[in-house]
């Protein structure tokens, strides 16, 4: 085993005691309060109690697969074309993607309502040609949009870094070896830009499917996704901490099972993979 | 040379606007005060926590109580809001500040006096309090008037636009109603949206009756096939924008939507409404009890309680606010209803721990159905 420089440790440090404050401590009480009831005794009420959340599980897991599929859906192809513009022109719609980040994710979302309401944008444009008002507001596709809108970058980022750094030669031997367009990319460029492709699914599912502001702005705080849920019952005060915390518990052990299956897909090469 | 010139130009419009407001404001020779401020507690910090929106802040020139309350007596005064009596009693609990004036509301002043939350006011030592309307004194969380100062007082009602709903509404029932499917706001609160469920069936607020309670739910699970959203702040450019055309809201709040939409029409439905009383006091764990005291009478002064009244719009329980002509809402048949017309009122009362839990859960299935 090797052993680490002083040095090594030193610039570790301030991050271990980070993560430690921070990240392991916080746990660790969410585990206590999920295994608790409101006077500190050792009880399994609070998991128990989580069959009701059922369908708010369900949707928010529904969603998120919807809103990840779309996100690369468009993501993808983006990524993929800026690889072969000129590299001026692969900064500038880098910047394109990366802009609306500038902003607050909070009001980007608020922004959509404005635009999507029955007296929104467009619905006003749809009135001067008679149409509408279409219901465009607190719908489970407005919800989507939103977390597609939100997330986006988080998809394209990683895939196009990747695609980056996929190697000209490659691609040129396919060519000289008779693959066709749809071929090159199913059997070299994809594979090769699987680690991107996993750490963006993983960064656009694990915000979407714990997601709580989003689905109360655009779905009218109608439905009750699972971060609606933990939300709710931590404004109520500390006697339903054990059962938020036992919702966030249970919310944390379903993403990492799904990040689990993620990497399995990802292959040997771990280059770019984030999570 | 021209990026500097041309991000100067940037700068300049984008401070403009706000130089251009610092400017003007109100002036502080205009107020008038009854009371004696001693500036003994000068440099001193009083933790207020209040809702927010709560109190005349100096926009629209109105007074800045706030400053004006430092200025007087040298007190340093630490603001801070809240948006539900939960947040605030959450914190009060566990939120590790020592707050000194918070305005809870009737049920959770119920609570906090029950759970020994909030220290003694002795009210012959405020020299203003004998403006506060008798009605508003001992009320039911405090019979004895120990603990608390009336600040503000609110009635729920139905709030409509008549371009919608052309015959005015008389009954909770139009929530209910598909004519308007789509157009129906409701509260995203559990307390606020139960009572009007619980009036429809004519049941006392505070009972604690679970399958009462559960026919509640049902109705208000049934309501959600008709509503656009539930809303609570969001009200505001919901209605005033003509996004949605019914809501149940408070009386105050409606005085505001209705100066920018004035469309907008409210009713006091037949079957009963919500009081509510926000009142002053201060929590026992307070580490400045007697610069507390001293803002809570500042409070209560004539001039200072006319600004806090024409800003937060809400009624009023200072007879010097009442019965000045120049109060903006003098005699405002919505604020200071006729309470031989008024439909009857009902009180929260701070309800049973088990049964509060009940009803939050059932709320859950309301969301989740």
């Amino acid at each position: 085993m090797k052993r680490k420089s002083l040095g090594s440790r030193i610039v570790a440090a301030p991050y271990i005691v980070w993560s430690a404050i921070f990240i392991v401590v916080p746990l660790i009480i969410m585990i206590y309060y999920s295994f608790t009831d409101a006077t500190g005794v050792f009880s399994l009420a609070n998991i128990a109690q989580l069959g009701k959340y059922k369908k708010a599980f369900l949707l928010s897991i529904l969603y998120a697969i919807i809103a990840t599929l779309v996100t690369f859906i468009i993501a993808y192809p983006l990524a993929y074309f800026m690889t072969k513009l000129k590299v001026s022109s692969q900064k500038m719609i880098l910047m394109i993607v990366i802009f609306p980040m500038w902003m607050n994710f909070l009001i980007r979302t608020y922004s959509w309502i404005s635009i999507l309401a029955n007296t929104g944008l467009i619905n006003k444009f749809l009135a001067v040609f008679g149409i509408g008002p279409l219901k465009l507001i607190n719908t489970p596709g407005a919800i989507i949009l939103g977390m597609v809108y939100d997330f986006l970058p988080y998809m394209v980022l990683p895939i196009y870094t990747v695609m980056t750094k996929i190697d000209r030669s490659l691609l040129e031997a396919a060519e000289d070896l008779g693959s066709s367009a749809l071929d090159k990319l199913r059997k070299v460029i994809f594979p090769l830009s699987l680690p991107g492709v996993v750490s963006g699914v993983t960064m656009v599912f694990v915000p979407s499917v714990s997601t709580f502001y989003i689905s109360q702005k655009l779905g009218g705080n109608k439905t009750m996704l699972i971060g609606d849920a933990i939300e709710y019952l931590f404004n109520l005060g500390p006697d339903h901490y054990n059962v938020a915390s036992a919702l966030s518990l249970v919310l944390m052990a379903l993403i990492l099972i799904c990040m689990a299956v993620m990497n399995r897909f990802s292959g040997e090469d771990e280059e770019g993979v984030i999570i | 040379m021209r990026k500097i010139v041309s991000l100067l130009i940037a700068f300049i419009l984008v401070f403009l606007p706000i130089l251009s407001f610092s400017g003007c404001g109100y002036t502080y020779a205009d107020l008038n005060l009854i009371g004696t401020y001693t500036r003994e507690f000068e440099g001193t910090t009083l933790n207020v926590y209040n809702w927010g929106e709560y109190i005349s802040d100096g926009t629209d020139d109105s007074v800045d109580v706030i400053k004006e309350f430092e200025k007087l007596t040298g007190i340093n005064v630490n603001y801070s809001t809240f948006d539900s009596n939960e947040t605030m009693y959450s914190q009060l609990k566990n939120g590790g500040v020592a707050y000194d004036v918070i305005a809870p509301s009737d049920y959770m002043i119920e609570r906090l006096i029950r759970e020994d939350m909030l220290a003694n006011i002795d009210t012959s030592s405020l020299s203003n309090f004998n403006l506060i309307e008798d009605k508003y004194k001992s009320l039911y969380f405090d019979p004895e008037n120990k603990y608390t100062v009336a600040y503000n007082v609110g009635l729920v009602g139905l709030i409509y636009n008549t371009n919608v709903v052309k015959k005015a509404p008389d009954s909770w029932k139009i929530l209910w109603d598909k004519n308007y499917q789509d157009q129906i706001l409701m509260f995203n609160n559990p307390r606020d949206a139960f009572a009007i469920a619980q009036f429809l069936l004519g049941q006392d607020l505070n009972n604690t009756d679970r399958p009462s309670w559960d026919k509640a739910a049902d109705l208000l699970i049934d309501q959600k096939q008709y509503l656009q959203s539930y809303v609570m702040d969001e009200v505001y450019g919901k209605m005033e924008t003509g996004e949605a055309a019914i809501a149940p809201y408070y009386a105050g709040d409606f005085l505001t939507m209705v100066e920018n939409n004035p469309d907008l029409a409210f009713v006091y439905p037949k079957e009963g409404t919500n009081i509510f009383v926000d009142s002053l006091c201060i929590p026992k764990n307070t580490k400045n009890y007697d610069a507390a005291l001293l803002f809570i009478n500042f409070m209560m002064e004539p001039d200072i309680a006319l600004a806090n009244a024409e800003y937060i719009g809400y009624a009023s329980p200072n007879t010097a606010v009442i019965n000045n002509p120049d109060y903006y809402y003098y005699d405002n048949e919505i604020l200071y209803p006729d309470e031989a017309t008024l439909p009857p009122t009902q009180y929260f009362h701070d309800i049973d721990p088990s049964v509060r839990n009940y009803y939050e859960n059932l709320w859950i299935d309301v969301k989740l159905h």
